[in-house]
């Protein structure tokens, strides 16, 4: 095994289009549990450390271009006003210890159907910053998921940062684990209110072979609320449209059984935090208000 | 000998018994100085690693070290072929393999071992081994175990047990039969049946097994090691290595956690094998992944129970069948099935009983020792039909069990008569007595949610919407020492000595410490006992005899024990010496009853007669070595289960406050108080964590841990931290413990073991609570969120 | 590979070390640090909790190599860094031993430096907030009750004397 060290990321670039196979690591929180448990042996490690432009993030006016490597903890402290669900999401990844380490750009690479960024990134709109030697593309995270833990990157390509919309209203993330604190999703279900396109997207995490968006349940909740005029008057959402929204919810699911979770309570689960993220979000959308506090 | 003084307990000596001194290690373990068996290194030393089965049960066809031998930096590879010895072992029967022997009966059982320079040179040398396994069906549960022509794992058993079982996939069984079970059922106003189920827990200790084996000059090895008793683990170990014992001198290193999880070997005598092949210290670490493989677990269980009850609440009779899987090897099991048979019934009196439990062998992981050995799986079944029971009849689930509680004099289904307290009833009155958590304590002053105070924590999944509280009680028995007439004795050796002029005590036991702290309570003993302030405890090692197991809840009664009977002797000889030197100088050193305190030689008036230091200057240290006994016990009659069988027994009641996530299936545990009679407490710091601890992995069996074994294949599912989940800090409810402290007269000091019986009750107790939120029966745990939301896997 | 570290204030080399190797490794076994702990390797229990560049994280999870021309604190630099004299303890450690917070101590050193940075970033941290914080890090021993306990007292003690400091 060798172990390269970058210190720029043109370097970087240069060294994985040199070794194709070689595994990217920065956090470490996903690759070095392999090694450790003697899953993976690649033949390069590609430390990401010294980059540190992977360390920062910038205001691209509608977006956040995050770097990869930001830790959660920093996406939990300072974005949590542009970036709310993915804040939310940050919350709920591993310990405090992991998200000093762990990133969204890691949380893509690994493309675990479990990753807690997916469903967050998914609901408020995000793109990929994908390069190599050979160039940049931005691959919209809906097409970033090909499979399981399989990603839409090209054997030379690097994540270099991800470009999230801002939040123009609420977001919600839930997750289902089976421990109050350190517990990989049983599911997950995102939320974002989008009130400057009067849409409202989702994203499911660990009941499909990839994150997916719940798009018959968005298309059926957009036109619903269309139709009751509720973006105008502020109404709730008529519970007849909350439950029929958490039913298509539930059904854009193909989870399987597991031994965290068995596939019906996955799909039972997303169905009833589609259903509460949504009253949420709305009621944070109708008052101006939260309803958790983000101690 | 002179007669136990009952104010000993509260005379003068600082840090003596009752106090709560801190432990002796607690600085070293603050700083990271204190040595881990993990953190041994020796210079040269090589890593050992070990081959373990990709299956449950095959037949090995070829195994070829060749090439991995062949690696460089690689020193010795071994495989049964090259075992100098006995090629098995075991606590119970030898029937264990050192090293596969042509069958692995279950997943990760060890096939070879690799001895390298570095770990990662003997992972990549244990991949090039060459093993070829013709896959053979699998038993995994009592139909297929005993289904006409299953495949035996034991075909030419000739353990004792061999000759009374049902069927030679059954380990051991033990009825208890008492009065008539079907007069009782004839006469019976309420009768409740049903069918309960308790996955496998594993011991999770914090530390994984690891050892440091050295190898001697004399052809002997030295081994550092973790462990729970480190004369079995000898008794085991020499035989492997054709050695006799003397030859094969074990050391206690730092214990990080046991739980009953090192009660058997792992790999100590892997360690010395690789050692005195290479002539080389080797160290052995397992990691987490391995560790769910090391170690045996506790036994899951199925069990079928029937209760019934006149129309005043009396508990008429009880009916029962414990079914436990033992897995592919004995290890503890038939001690485990004489505990679920004789404790079947719980804290509570019945005359009519009929019982019987069983181990069965399987290709499943080996289940052996686990805190609550046997006791926790029935108290899990009992304590829910006494729920059910109450619920028929109308009654308060706590009255009902107060009404048919035991105390002191009652007959035990074994026909054993409980000499000592059994306050069940007061425990039981005590939890319930204890105020309420306020309600709805989720939320904040702003009128917000604080996601910490609610299930599903900081995952956002409730703000207040579909939760439900609960509360239930339960109660439990648990035996303290080894039972069944098994001999159970530790060793002591005391010294006092005058250093500098002052009075020390050396205490020198081969107890393991594993973290229970029977390093602070025996120091306190010999400073309660000579009266002196400075005790000094030395290493454990095989050098002294037996202190017998960590285990059991009896590491303070017996080696307690036996530290106490090893003062008793060195302060008779003390006080000869002080009337050597000084009796002529006052009257009462003949007449007054004399006592060491404070450093002195006291009169039981108070009067000082001499300082201790002054009777020893000049002398040879005073010392004495004593092994002790507690009272026997006697096997349980192998029709009957009649017998006096066990030693004491302790009693813990606990009550759960829940809150429930009824629609997405999720708990929180809001707090968990427990009562518990502990005869004594030596300790009350170490008391009280003792109960939270025991109280947490009680917690956890109730709500997430299960090691998940496939029963199709009886392969693990989920050998790592990531999927077999124990409680976090967030998980862990306040836990308010009231400690009740009724003399058992038998015991020293009058104490009672302590660190099992809460783990017993806390589950029932949780259980009981999110039944009372939810309405649903739940007769399994752990539960899961499917159990709760009807969205189970269909079995 | 060469590794070139400071370890709680002292520049430390390791020669010949494995690509794979974790910075738990190189502290437990090249370094001679084995303070921080190797209870799972899979950063789910937190007993190996160093900090590196300050902040709290799982030495098991960063490879050797991240760690070169860095700075770690491990559980055996707690004292000296919260200026504790020789042979005297920080006053979370000192806290840790008082409250019995110890038991098999497997989980300690990882808690210890979890506390610590707790503590450091809010000196009076509530229950809720000493619980988040300390949720990284699995104790099978003690029920967490007696290391909430602990966690107080260090806070108590360090408002108390901490008025002149």
């Amino acid at each position: 095994m060798d172990f390269l060290r970058p210190a720029r990321w043109e370097e970087a670039l240069a060294a994985k289009a040199e070794h194709p196979a070689a595994v990217p690591i920065a956090g470490g929180t996903d690759v070095m549990v392999e090694i450790n448990f003697d899953h993976r042996r690649p033949s390069h490690l590609l430390d990401l450390t010294r980059v540190t432009e992977l360390y920062t993030w910038q205001d691209a006016g509608d977006r956040v271009r995050l770097g990869a490597a930001v830790p959660y903890a920093r996406v939990i402290e300072r974005l949590a006003g542009e970036l709310p669900g993915l804040a939310l999401a940050a919350r709920t990844v591993g310990s405090p210890q992991i998200r000093n380490r762990g990133s969204v750009g890691g949380n893509l690479g690994a493309a675990s159907p479990a990753g807690d960024s997916h469903p967050a990134l998914l609901a408020a709109g995000a793109e990929v910053e994908a390069e190599s030697v050979r160039g940049t593309r931005l691959i919209p995270v809906e097409e970033f998921y090909t499979g399981v833990k399989r990603n839409a990157l090209a054997p030379d390509e690097l994540i270099r940062a991800v470009h999230v919309r801002k939040a123009t209203g609420p977001q919600q993330f839930s997750k289902v684990g089976t421990r109050n604190a350190m517990v990989i999703a049983v599911c997950a279900f995102a939320l974002a209110l989008h009130p400057d396109t009067r849409t409202v997207r989702t994203g499911i995490g660990s009941a499909a072979p990839t994150p997916v968006r719940a798009r018959t349940a968005e298309d059926f909740l957009n036109a619903a609320l269309a139709e009751a005029r509720c973006w105008d008057t502020g109404a709730p959402v008529p519970p007849a449209v909350a439950a029929e929204f958490a039913r298509l919810a539930s059904a854009a699911c193909r989870p399987i059984d597991d031994v965290r979770g068995s596939a019906a309570y996955r799909r039972h689960a997303v169905g009833v935090m589609a259903r509460r993220t949504l009253a949420w979000a709305w009621e944070q959308h109708t008052t101006g208000e939260g309803t958790a506090r983000c101690a | 000998m002179r007669p136990t003084r009952t104010d000993l307990t509260q005379q003068s000596t600082r840090g003596g018994i009752g106090a709560s001194t801190l432990r002796p290690d607690g600085g070293l373990k603050v700083t990271g100085e204190f040595a881990y068996a993990s953190d041994l290194w020796h210079e040269d030393m090589l890593w050992g690693h070990t081959l373990r089965s990709p299956h449950a049960h095959a037949r090995i066809v070829s195994l070829d070290t060749a090439e991995a031998l062949a690696t460089p930096g690689v020193h010795a590879v071994l495989t049964h072929a090259d075992l100098p010895a006995a090629t098995r072992y075991g606590l119970e029967v030898q029937d264990a393999p050192v090293l596969a022997d042509g069958v692995v009966r279950h997943h990760g059982e060890p096939v070879a071992l690799v001895a390298a320079d570095h770990p990662e040179t003997a992972r990549r040398a244990a991949a090039k081994i060459k093993a070829v396994y013709e896959q053979l069906p699998v038993v995994t549960d009592e139909k297929s175990a005993t289904a006409p022509g299953a495949p035996l794992l034991h075909p030419a058993r000739a353990d004792k047990h061999a000759p009374h079982v049902p069927h030679p996939n059954v380990v051991h069984c033990q009825p208890v039969v008492r009065g008539d079970v079907e007069a009782a059922r004839a006469r019976a106003h309420a009768v409740v049946t049903g069918d309960y189920e308790v996955g496998m827990q594993d011991q999770a200790f914090l530390g994984p097994e690891s050892g440091l084996a050295v190898p001697a000059e004399d052809g002997g090895v030295d081994l550092y090691i973790a462990t729970q008793w480190l004369h079995a683990d000898l008794r085991q170990i020499a035989p492997v290595l054709g050695l006799p014992e003397d030859k094969v001198r074990m050391t206690l290193s730092g214990v990080g956690g046991a739980f009953g999880g090192r009660e058997d070997l792992s790999m100590q005598a892997h360690a010395c094998l690789l050692a005195l092949r290479t002539g080389r210290p080797v160290k052995m670490v397992y990691n987490r992944f391995e560790s769910f493989f090391g170690h045996v677990h506790r036994h899951p269980a199925r069990l079928h129970y029937e209760h019934g009850a006149d129309r005043d609440g009396g508990l008429l009779f009880v009916r029962c069948r414990i079914v436990l899987d033992g897995g592919a090897y004995t290890s503890s099991s038939p001690s485990v099935v004489g505990n679920a048979a004789s404790l079947a019934v719980g804290p509570y009196a019945c005359d009519n009983v009929d019982v019987e439990a069983l181990a069965l062998y399987t290709n499943n992981p080996p289940c052996g020792a686990m805190r609550g050995f046997g006791a926790v799986q029935a108290c899990f079944a009992y304590e829910a039909q006494m729920d059910r029971l109450a619920a028929e009849l109308g009654l308060d689930p706590v009255e009902f069990r107060r009404r048919n509680a035991v105390s002191q004099g009652s007959v035990m289904p074994t026909g054993q008569v409980i000499d000592a307290p059994a306050p069940v009833a007061e425990l039981l009155r005590r939890v319930k007595a204890l105020p309420l958590p306020p309600e709805r304590q989720w939320e904040t002053a702003g009128g917000s949610a604080d996601l910490r105070a609610l299930p599903g924590g900081v995952s956002n999944t409730s703000h207040g919407e579909g939760v439900v509280r609960g509360v239930g009680y339960a109660v439990g028995i648990k035996n303290v020492g080894f039972s069944e007439g098994f001999d159970d004795y530790s060793t002591a050796r005391v010294r006092l000595e005058s250093v500098a002029g002052e009075p020390v005590a050396t205490v020198r036991t081969a107890m393991a410490e594993v973290g229970q702290g029977g390093v602070t309570v025996h120091a306190q003993i010999a400073r309660t006992e000579l009266g002196v302030a400075e005790v000094t405890l030395q290493p454990a090692d095989t050098r002294m005899g037996s202190a017998g197991s960590t285990s059991a809840s009896r590491q303070t009664y017996v080696t307690g024990g036996a530290i106490k009977a090893a003062c008793e002797a060195v302060r008779e000889r003390v006080l000869e010496l002080g009337r050597a030197k000084f009796g002529t100088y006052h009257p009462a050193w003949a007449t007054a009853e004399l006592l060491l305190e404070g450093g002195k030689i006291v009169t039981d008036g108070g009067e000082v007669l001499a300082g201790l230091a002054d009777v020893l200057d000049g002398e040879e240290p005073v010392e004495a070595e004593r092994v002790w006994r507690h009272r026997p016990t006697e096997p349980f009659d192998l029709r009957s289960g009649q017998g006096q069988g066990h030693v004491q027994y302790s009693f813990a009641a606990h009550r759960a406050v829940v809150e429930v996530d009824t629609e997405l299936g999720l708990v929180k545990v809001v707090e968990l108080a427990c009562a518990q009679d502990v005869g004594k407490a030596l300790n009350p710091l170490s008391v009280v964590g003792q109960i939270h601890g025991a109280t947490t992995q009680g917690l956890g069996l109730a709500v997430m841990e299960e090691i998940a074994v496939d029963p199709a294949t009886g392969l693990v599912r989920n050998p790592s931290f990531t999927d077999y989940l124990i409680p976090t800090v967030l998980d862990t409810p306040a836990m308010p413990v009231d400690i009740l402290e009724l003399a058992d007269a038998h015991a020293p000091y009058g104490l009672r073991g302590v660190g099992e019986a809460p783990t017993l009750s806390a589950t029932p107790a949780v259980v009981a609570a999110v039944r009372q939120a939810t309405g649903l029966p739940l007769r399994r745990v752990p539960l899961r969120p499917e159990h709760l939301t009807g969205t189970d896997v269909p079995a | 590979m060469r590794v070139n570290v400071t370890v709680n204030g002292r520049p430390r080399q390791a020669d010949d070390v494995w690509e794979g190797e974790s910075l738990l490794y190189l502290l437990r076994e090249r370094l001679g640090l084995p303070g921080s702990k190797n209870a799972c390797e899979q950063g789910e229990c937190g007993s190996c909790t160093v900090r590196l560049d300050g902040v709290p994280v799982c030495a098991c999870l960063v490879a050797a190599g991240q760690a070169h021309g860095r700075d770690v604190v491990t559980v055996e630099g707690l004292a000296a860094r919260a200026g504790a004299a020789e042979g005297h303890l920080s006053p979370v450690q000192q806290a840790f031993v008082d409250a019995g917070a110890v038991q098999c101590g497997f989980c300690t050193p990882g808690l210890l430096v979890a506390a610590d940075d707790l503590l450091e970033r809010d000196p009076d941290p509530s229950d809720a907030d000493i619980r988040e914080a300390l949720s990284g890090n699995l104790c099978r021993c003690t029920g967490y009750e007696k290391i909430l306990d602990a966690v107080r007292l260090a806070a108590a003690r360090t408002a108390r004397s901490g008025q002149g400091a």
